[in-house]
């Protein structure tokens, strides 16, 4: 059976969601920006590992894209805004910790559950990397439902993409021109809402989301 | 013949657990005083200790009831049985067959429940505070311990320590992220079970922080050593398991010669000094929790072994 490719390829994946239940766990924002460049590295080690695996060489264009993009600048420009944006350094949940640690562990279950029925004719390593990448997606999904402020939903939306790229690399055969394509409006839905975060902030003077309902006259 | 020497075995095991679990503790205040450029006392100081309290006499609150005085000496033998069970110099010792892990967790919930309950006994404020707050950390830090007893177990096919020990010593292990996650659980585990520092400090008797002294602060002389030397051997415990579960190598299997044994016992202490250390190190560099995040810091180890039992599944099956 697959030795040691499979078991380091087992190695990262794990890493990665256990990154993902760590932006989760964290409740400082300078924090959750370093957790979220650790993802963003092990991703790109992850993916440059598959490029290895699978003898694939263009996979390593896509490990030098989540590397620099994800990695580099990203989380520095995120750590920019929320310095220029002067919001608060801990971050307010709608859950606490706790409940939230034990949905994310059943989330994690549950694509377990899923996947591995329905890839029962794909080879093991594709079947994990599967099982790995959909549970790093509803992790980054529910760290956009449970947090009230918007740059740490941004970091779950930027969570939730890289369980895409992994999924993506996972898969044999996908073309560059789609990753590539991928990793770039990924760049440009950042340049956007980094423009509205600063919208928000002006408008409302807090990128607590709860500030919009209030606009709305959903909340008195 | 064989049957004689088998027993003779675990009968020098279980004296050995009792006779250094002092020393352990000697041993790990020595490196924290050196790592804080005190002298600290000498490493035999607890043995002394111990000592002088079996010398005097045992004073008794007026209200104490029988419980009271048995406490001490059930969870003595509840951990101490379960710290003979666990194999530390020599794998397939005569009672391997019943060094379960599931045994061995449920003995110290014992001697903690009676521990509890004594805490609550007399009737005073810090007994039922103690008491409380030792069932706080209980409720986290014991499902995180049996995830991670499932964990091992899964893994290895089987709950006893001996073939546990046997299978991590055996090359078919692989690189597994269950067993990193499950590694620093157990670690977690350990330090608020025994009382360290992130989760309790045992050095201190300053009410706000303390839990495992406030349930044993009415006891004296003789009660007080058997709770004092349960603790101790608590500890040997705990780095006994993970040394017998993580680091299984120089331990000597059955039947093997005295030679083999005597290399066990030389790599099992150098096992535990190296865990005295790195324990001391950690403890000398990091600072006391506030007791209301200590559920979040279990939380983790719970949330690490479940994880790890999680990715079992999904990983190669052996």
């Amino acid at each position: 059976m697959a030795g040691l490719p499979y078991d380091v390829a087992h190695l990262l994946a794990g890493g990665l969601v256990l990154l993902s239940l760590m932006l989760l766990y964290q409740d400082r924002m300078y924090a959750l920006l370093s957790v979220f460049a650790a993802h963003a590295v092990i991703l790109s080690l992850a993916v440059a590992w598959q490029a290895y695996v699978q003898s694939a060489p263009h996979l390593y264009i896509t490990a030098l894209i989540a590397l620099l993009f994800k990695g580099m600048i990203i989380p520095v420009a995120l750590h920019r805004i929320v310095q220029q944006l002067g919001v608060g350094r801990t971050i307010e949940a709608v859950v606490g910790v706790g409940p939230t640690i034990l949905l994310g562990i059943a989330l994690i279950a549950l694509s377990i559950m899923v996947m591995r029925p329905v890839t029962e004719q794909a080879d093991v390593l594709t079947r994990e990397d599967l099982a790995f990448a959909l549970s790093v997606v509803l992790l980054g999904l529910l760290m956009m439902v449970t947090r009230r402020n918007a740059v740490s939903q941004v970091v779950g939306f930027m969570s939730l993409e890289n369980g895409l790229i992994f999924a993506a690399t996972g898969a044999k055969g996908m073309p560059l021109v789609v990753e590539i394509s991928v990793a770039f409006s990924v760049l440009i839905a950042f340049i956007v809402i980094g423009i509205f975060l600063f919208r928000i902030r002006e408008r409302f003077d807090t990128v607590e989301l709860v500030a919009l309902d209030q606009s709305r006259g959903e909340q008195p | 013949m064989a049957m004689i020497a088998a027993l003779a075995i675990q009968l020098a095991q279980m004296t050995l657990v009792v006779a250094i679990a002092p020393l352990l503790l000697g041993w790990v205040r020595t490196i924290k005083a050196r790592v804080l450029r005190r002298r600290g006392p000498s490493p035999l100081q607890p043995y002394r200790d111990l000592l002088r309290l079996i010398r005097k006499e045992a004073v008794l609150a007026e209200n104490a009831s029988w419980l009271f005085r048995v406490v001490p000496y059930v969870t003595f033998a509840a951990i101490w049985v379960a710290a003979a069970l666990v194999p530390t110099f020599a794998s397939g010792l005569l009672f391997s067959w019943s060094a379960d892990m599931i045994v061995i967790a449920a003995l110290l919930g014992t001697g903690r429940f009676f521990l509890a309950l004594a805490g609550m006994d007399i009737g005073t404020s810090f007994g039922g505070l103690g008491s409380s707050r030792e069932m706080m950390i209980a409720s986290v830090a014991e499902p995180a311990m049996i995830m991670v007893v499932f964990t091992v177990s899964l893994l290895a096919q089987t709950t006893q320590l001996s073939s546990i020990a046997a299978f991590m010593a055996g090359a078919n292990v692989g690189v597994r992220v269950s067993l990193a996650l499950v590694l620093v659980a157990l670690l977690v585990v350990a330090l608020a079970e025994n009382a360290r520092i992130p989760v309790d400090n045992p050095a201190t008797h300053l009410e706000l922080t303390m839990v495992h002294e406030a349930m044993v602060l009415e006891y004296s002389a003789r009660h007080l050593a058997m709770i004092e030397l349960a603790a101790a051997l608590k500890l040997v415990l705990y780095l006994s398991l993970i040394a017998c579960v993580f680091v299984p190598w120089g331990m000597a299997a059955a039947g093997d010669g005295i030679v083999a044994y005597l290399g066990g016992l030389v790599a099992y202490a150098i096992k535990l000094a190296v865990g005295g250390v790195l324990l001391a190190l950690f403890e000398t560099s990091i600072a006391k929790m506030r007791v209301f995040r200590v559920p979040e810091f279990l939380g983790v180890a719970l949330m690490l072994s479940l994880l790890a039992v999680l990715l079992l599944f999904v990983s190669r099956s052996p």
